[in-house]
């Protein structure tokens, strides 16, 4: 069976860390920042590279659209 | 595979749409009306409307909602969307017309409009975002607070022997003859927005082809008002507010299914 | 050859609006206008030229109707009379501040509150001073006679798309309910949707890839560019009262006392201007056709010729206070009015002139 490795770019500086794309990731690959942006929000970060399979589920409902999703094949 | 690798265009699977301007939204953090606003704009996208819509935003937390759509819009006197929205869409009857609103603005000061907007069965879109209270001015009481929930003008909760019900407007407008098709959604998991993004797209087919007027309500968290962080908010939403607004199709292709 | 007919002035109204390539009438029966819509009705003009006539739930949806109506480039319009017009101020200011283009017709009735259904003028501040809220004005237009309700529609409708800006025709249940003689204007060509984005580019008919989204919006949250805003409304209106002052002067030439009046108290003035000079005394007649703006420099030309002024109003005395700051307290400016819906007879307006200005 194919694998997917998945990877996401989180506009850091427009992100206001509301945290809801960590609770619903259903692979919890999704955490916070320590440090904060210039607007003081500890913004969304990948924080399990191997377990992102790229779902776009974080994509689908970041309220601030902040979220771009990437999926590649893995052998 | 290394990031770098991973994150190539080919390997792109979701980005933010074009149809949704660059400008950072004023909304709280994890505020439901950006989730709402990117699936319908995503629809549109995906349709290939862009050039035929025209929307008209309402007054309330959404009200800067023309500054985030990147389409033709109109801002609406608070509660009267449905009667701009009546008038674009007879003068141009081939345009895709949608309304947003929210709670205090479509069913309490725009009761009058939104009925006769939906009696008389004008082909347009009407969007409406419940979020149980008034957000932009400080979270207040709204037609659609709960029983014994708290606000700003209802500091002991809501005693409904005096301010009466929390209004299910869309239950009430359900049963109109002009009325298409009414259905309640969330956006408070990945599922329901893809669910909800469904409805969207036959609310549009539907109201272009003229069948009739098309309502769509989503319940939304105000982690603010409701004084919450966000993740909890949603997770009160879901246990409290979809207990009273129950999601789903309410009438579907002019039949009541509910 | 002329297209002439015999026709109420709200009818007259009507037939022009759709003669004027109008896109779209949004209504709400109230007497004394409801002919306006009622003809509409009857006439279907969308068998005509596509025009769209709709009777809304209330004048608060219609004024919004004409706003969205406004905002997509189209020409549309509304009519109402008194209490209906009161309802309309929100829109009326956001129609204003959104600097879109529409006709509004309000056919008087007296009031305040319900008040009565017969003819009034009563409505002067609320035309000329605003009405709803903020920093505004309309083009406010005052027909006196059935030939005017429909001239003023195509007028209306130039000088509105002129200047961005909503006009009003105010008229009073006389020349609404009144039959007469009317020359019908031709009939004009709606807008195409090609007219629409060429001559109004800012008009909400879809975005094209070829410019930004659109936005028609009353609302600016920055102190300062709202600021900017007002003061360029403010420029507009300065050249609106520099260029689009229109009124009649009738005998005035050789006057030693000149009746101000409007609408059908200028119908009355002129008969009594005559029975004055019957009687020797010099008398004239200044007739705003538009109120806002007002005919202040041709008031203030008069001045040095004239003993004295009356405004004659179907008010308590409105218009009379417009007339003075015109006069500047050089001559006397008196009043004389009938309220409650009383059309007051030209022997009383005699009567008023010798007992109050002579």
């Amino acid at each position: 069976m194919a694998k997917f490795q998945g990877a996401i770019v989180v506009d850091r500086e427009k992100c206001k860390g509301c945290g809801i794309c960590a609770s619903i990731c259903p692979t919890k690959s999704i955490g916070m920042s320590k440090e904060v942006n210039g607007k003081g929000y500890h913004f969304a970060i990948l924080v399990n590279e191997e377990t992102c399979v790229g779902c776009a589920s974080c994509g689908h409902i970041c309220p601030d659209g902040v979220i771009t999703v990437y999926r590649a094949k893995v052998e | 595979m290394t990031l770098n690798e991973i994150c190539k265009p080919e390997n792109l699977v979701y980005k933010k749409t074009s149809l949704l301007t660059d400008k950072v939204m004023h909304y709280c953090p994890g505020c439901g009306h950006g989730t709402i606003h990117r699936a319908l704009m995503e629809v549109v996208d995906e349709m290939g409307l862009q050039d035929k819509t025209i929307g008209v935003a309402p007054v309330g937390c959404s009200v800067l909602a023309y500054d985030y759509m990147n389409v033709d819009m109109q801002e609406a006197a608070h509660g009267r969307a449905p009667a701009l929205a009546t008038a674009i869409k007879r003068l141009m009857p081939e345009k895709f017309v949608f309304t947003y609103q929210g709670d205090g603005d479509l069913a309490a000061i725009g009761t009058a409009e939104t009925i006769h907007c939906c009696n008389r069965g004008e082909p347009i879109l009407m969007v409406f975002v419940n979020n149980a209270i008034y957000g932009m001015t400080g979270g207040q009481m709204a037609p659609t607070t709960l029983e014994g929930m708290k606000t700003a003008t209802s500091p002991y909760g809501r005693d409904v022997h005096k301010v009466g019900w929390p209004l299910r407007i869309t239950e009430m407008i359900a049963p109109l003859n002009g009325v298409w098709s009414v259905s309640r959604h969330t956006v408070h998991t990945p599922a329901a927005v893809q669910k909800l993004k469904r409805a969207i797209k036959k609310g549009i087919e539907d109201s272009m082809a003229h069948k009739g007027t098309c309502f769509i309500e989503v319940c939304s968290s105000c982690n603010s008002g409701w004084k919450m962080n966000p993740v909890d908010a949603n997770k009160w939403m879901a246990e409290h507010v979809l207990e009273y607004f129950v999601p789903g199709d309410i009438k579907v292709d002019g039949q009541m299914v509910r | 050859m002329e297209d002439l007919r015999l026709m109420k002035g709200n009818e007259a109204f009507a037939e022009a609006a759709i003669r004027a390539g109008c896109d779209g009438y949004f209504g709400y029966p109230i007497t004394p206008q409801s002919e306006v819509m009622e003809y509409l009705m009857k006439e279907q003009p969308e068998n005509r030229t596509g025009m769209v006539v709709l009777q809304a739930e209330s004048e608060v949806s219609s004024i919004n109707m004409v706003y969205a109506g406004a905002a997509c480039g189209k020409r549309v319009m509304t009519s109402t009379s008194s209490p209906g017009y009161s309802l309309m101020q929100e829109g009326i200011s956001y129609i204003a501040g959104a600097e879109l283009p529409c006709l509004v017709l309000n056919v008087v009735r007296g009031g305040p509150g319900l008040g009565t259904i017969q003819p009034s003028q009563s409505d002067y501040f609320q035309a000329t001073k605003g009405g709803g809220h903020g920093d505004y004005r309309l083009i406010v237009l005052a027909p006196s006679s059935v030939q005017e309700m429909a001239d003023f529609v195509g007028l209306g409708f130039d000088l509105a798309f002129k200047y961005r800006n909503p006009v009003l025709m105010l008229a009073d249940g006389v020349i609404g309910q009144t039959m007469e003689k009317v020359i019908m204007p031709p009939q004009r060509p709606r807008f195409t949707e090609e007219e629409i984005r060429k001559n109004t580019p800012w008009a909400t008919v879809g975005k094209s890839i070829d410019r930004e989204h659109n936005i028609v919006t009353s609302l600016d949250l920055q102190a300062d560019s709202q600021e900017r805003h007002v003061l360029h409304l403010q420029e507009k209106y300065n050249e609106i009262e520099a260029n689009e002052v229109r009124c009649e002067q009738i005998k005035c030439e050789d006057a030693e006392y000149v009746l101000v009046a409007y609408g059908s108290s200028a119908r009355i003035c002129q008969k009594a201007v005559d029975l004055l000079r019957a009687k020797g005394i010099k008398v004239g007649l200044l007739r705003p056709i538009t109120l806002w703006p007002f005919p202040t420099k041709e008031i203030q030309a008069l001045v040095p010729h004239v003993k004295g002024f009356m405004s004659v109003e179907m008010s308590l005395g409105q218009m009379v206070e417009d007339v003075r700051l015109a006069v500047e307290g050089k001559v006397k400016v008196e009043f004389f009015g009938r309220c409650g819906g009383i059309v007051p007879a030209p022997e009383e307006v005699v009567h008023a002139v010798e007992t109050k200005l002579l």
